[in-house]
């Protein structure tokens, strides 16, 4: 990766560097007062000195781009992890995924230095224009917060246009995903990476002429058009990875089958990119806690672990690695703006597969989540604090205190958990 | 169908993969629980986009979607004409959002044109200038007198609602009465009832927190006035909660000056 020799020195001009550092200088205040990591409010911040930041910062490097419903934080931090084999890298690691955020962890690095960036689905278009990326990740769509978001085929429709505008030259996509396959097709060079995708609920309806897509055991087609599963040029099993013919083992850190095929995209990108494809390998394997997810710790002197799940298709991976049954586990939902105001997507999820457990329903939403578990068969009682849940699976029959026991939060629960057991990293 | 399942009450979930974005399924969840916790037999008949849809159901499900597959779904059901047969010979309808929507007399697409509509519920949905209505609704206390004249109280209703249309009930039409939080149709009533067709913006999973509603399409698919009473009290809790919420217009709860600074 290097800039061509003929561009002009790395340098932001005087109005750009007081952007950055009014940036910095708000989002350390905002440290200070405890507001969290005032990167969204920094970049706010930055974007009033200078409008154009977002392009200035990225002349001159090098960037990804990753977007998706689920798995894009994921991702993001194991490409930068396959990419920091080959020099170092920059990356708005925290999820802060819109321009502020995406400004703040570009303002204090080098003009050069390659940025792998997670994006925001609504934000590619604009990003993607700004930055010039010349790679972009594309893994999934699917329904996520409706009462804010727009409709997922609209999403999709912003991703082809965007496509087509910015030609960035190297797309990955999911083969395996129609939405994401109808948006990705025309780009110049497609990476097609098979991801065994079995969320099906939002392709049925073809996105490209309103006929309908048939899903088979391995592949899909649309009955009304051409659209159909393009042949993937990565594909992957429990243990390996194949990719431009070569197979590498892989044993990840990071449990189930979305974290494999998120894990093939970041191995994909950055061979694209310049990685060797087993040191890549080998850097995503340490990939083991993201933002938090999956993190271990101990509360109040139980063992808990941490599972995010902020959409029906994030939830139906999620409740597949829930120590087994029939260990309890509390269950914790909210709806905040970061959450979407509606819970209904409860109704979308398989809680019905919590049966044979003793579940505690937590979170501002609890009394939606103990209807929708009541309508379950599922046993559960309610309660109103994370200590509370804690005291009654710590007194529940399967309780096994050599275990952590599984929390599955949406987003802001997860976030507000995550600071009790010391934020993350 | 097997012979010993002949009496089970049968409810047909209309295009679940067209018409189901928000949480919709979740009606015929509710139905079919509260029909087993009573003992009484449900067969539940998911019919898939482009395939038959039976006519001899006793209630149909029909669900909230997005503008195409509205399209897609209300041409299906008119080239067909299961439902209005299956109205004809007295099944029971719930229809959702954009399930009401196809079946008053016209709807508007994506580009906005005028789109032929089933005809089965008394009411037309034209677009208006105004931004989408999101958040929660709430009536008053609605008593809906069923096609035989009986009154049947279903208490407040609460949900949420997420839709641009506009609702017109034709003069005949019978609603939900009015709208105490929210949009609703958009002339300050709620829903369009025409016979046992019941047309809802209480979008998705509407029965959750309605369970009363729920059991009027039950007493009306199963032809059972009274049915046995059932434990509520979870989904009191929830209703008390919602309804507080919506009164208080409290679209992010407890949201603190923290949130707002981070945008979250």
């Amino acid at each position: 990766m290097s800039t061509s020799p003929a561009s002009p020195p790395a340098r932001l001009s005087i109005r750009s560097r007081l952007a950055v550092g009014v940036g910095r200088a708000v989002a350390g205040a905002s440290r200070l007062v405890h507001f969290g990591t005032g990167s969204v409010i920094g970049g706010r911040a930055s974007l009033l000195v200078d409008s154009n930041l977002l392009r200035k910062l990225t002349a001159h490097r090098d960037v990804v781009i990753v977007s998706a419903t689920n798995g894009k934080t994921t991702t993001t931090r194991m490409l930068s992890a396959a990419l920091e084999t080959t020099g170092p890298v920059v990356s708005n690691s925290l999820g802060a995924n819109m321009t502020p955020g995406i400004i703040a962890a570009l303002g204090p690095t080098a003009l050069t230095e390659p940025a792998v960036l997670e994006v925001d689905e609504r934000w590619v278009g604009s990003v993607l224009d700004a930055t010039g990326a010349q790679t972009l990740l594309l893994l999934n769509l699917s329904r996520d917060q409706l009462d804010r978001s727009q409709e997922v085929r609209k999403l999709a429709q912003h991703w082809k246009t965007a496509i087509g505008q910015a030609l960035p030259g190297c797309v990955i996509a999911n083969a395996d995903d129609p939405l994401v396959v109808w948006a990705a097709v025309d780009a110049p060079d497609v990476t097609w990476v098979a991801t065994g995708q079995d969320w099906t609920s939002d392709a049925a309806g073809c996105p490209a002429c309103s006929g309908r897509i048939e899903f088979d055991r391995s592949s899909w087609h649309c009955t009304g058009c051409d659209l159909q599963r393009p042949t993937p040029d990565i594909v992957w099993d429990d243990s390996t990875i194949t990719i431009d013919d070569r197979t590498i083992d892989l044993e990840l850190g990071l449990p189930g089958r979305a974290n494999r095929a998120n894990a093939a995209f970041a191995i994909a990108a950055a061979c694209r990119l310049g990685a060797q494809p087993e040191a890549a390998a080998r850097a995503v394997e340490t990939v083991t806690e993201v933002a938090g997810r999956y993190r271990v710790a101990s509360l109040d002197g139980v063992s808990i672990r941490l599972l995010l799940a902020k959409n029906p298709a994030g939830w139906h991976e999620a409740l597949e690695h829930l120590a087994p049954r029939p260990a309890p586990v509390i269950v914790a939902i909210n709806a905040r703006i970061a959450d979407g105001h509606d819970p209904s997507w409860l109704w979308d999820v398989d809680f019905e597969r919590l049966g044979g457990r003793f579940v505690v329903a937590l979170g501002e939403r609890r009394h939606d989540l103990a209807v929708r578990l009541r309508y379950a068969d599922v046993e559960h009682v309610i309660a109103e604090t994370l200590d509370e849940a804690l005291l009654l699976v710590a007194g529940s029959p399967h309780h096994d205190p050599e275990r952590a026991v599984d929390i599955a939060a949406n987003y802001t629960a997860f976030q507000e958990y995550l600071d009790r057991v010391g934020g993350p990293e | 169908m097997n012979a010993a399942r002949e009496s089970a009450v049968r409810i047909a979930v209309l295009f679940p993969d067209l018409l189901g974005t928000y949480g919709d399924g979740g009606n015929a969840i509710v139905l079919a629980r509260r029909l087993a916790w009573r003992d009484i037999d449900v067969d539940i008949v998911t019919v898939a986009a482009g395939e038959a849809v039976p006519d001899s159901c006793d209630l149909y499900l029909v669900g909230g979607g997005e503008d195409g597959p509205q399209v897609q779904a209300a041409g299906e059901l008119a080239a067909s004409r299961a439902l209005h047969r299956a109205v004809d010979s007295g099944a029971t309808v719930l229809a959702i959002c954009a399930g009401m929507q196809i079946l008053g007399h016209r709807f508007p697409d994506a580009h906005g044109n005028d789109q032929s509509g089933l005809g089965l519920l008394d009411c037309d949905t034209i677009r208006v200038d105004r931004p989408r209505a999101v958040g929660e609704l709430l009536t008053g206390d609605v008593t809906i007198l069923a096609p035989d004249g009986h009154p049947f109280d279903i208490g407040i209703l609460t949900g949420f609602e997420n839709h641009a249309g506009r609702t017109v009930p034709g003069a005949g039409a019978r609603t939900f009465g009015r709208v105490e939080i929210g949009e609703g149709n958009g002339d300050g009533t709620e829903g369009v009832i025409t016979g046992r067709i019941i047309g809802t913006y209480l979008h998705g999973p509407a029965l959750a927190r309605n369970p009363r509603l729920a059991d009027l399409l039950l007493a009306w698919a199963t032809g059972v006035d009274s049915l046995a009473p059932l434990d509520d009290s979870e989904i009191d809790l929830l209703r008390a909660d919602r309804v507080l919420a919506a009164r208080k217009h409290e679209l992010a709860p407890r949201r603190s000056w923290r949130d707002i600074l981070r945008g979250s």
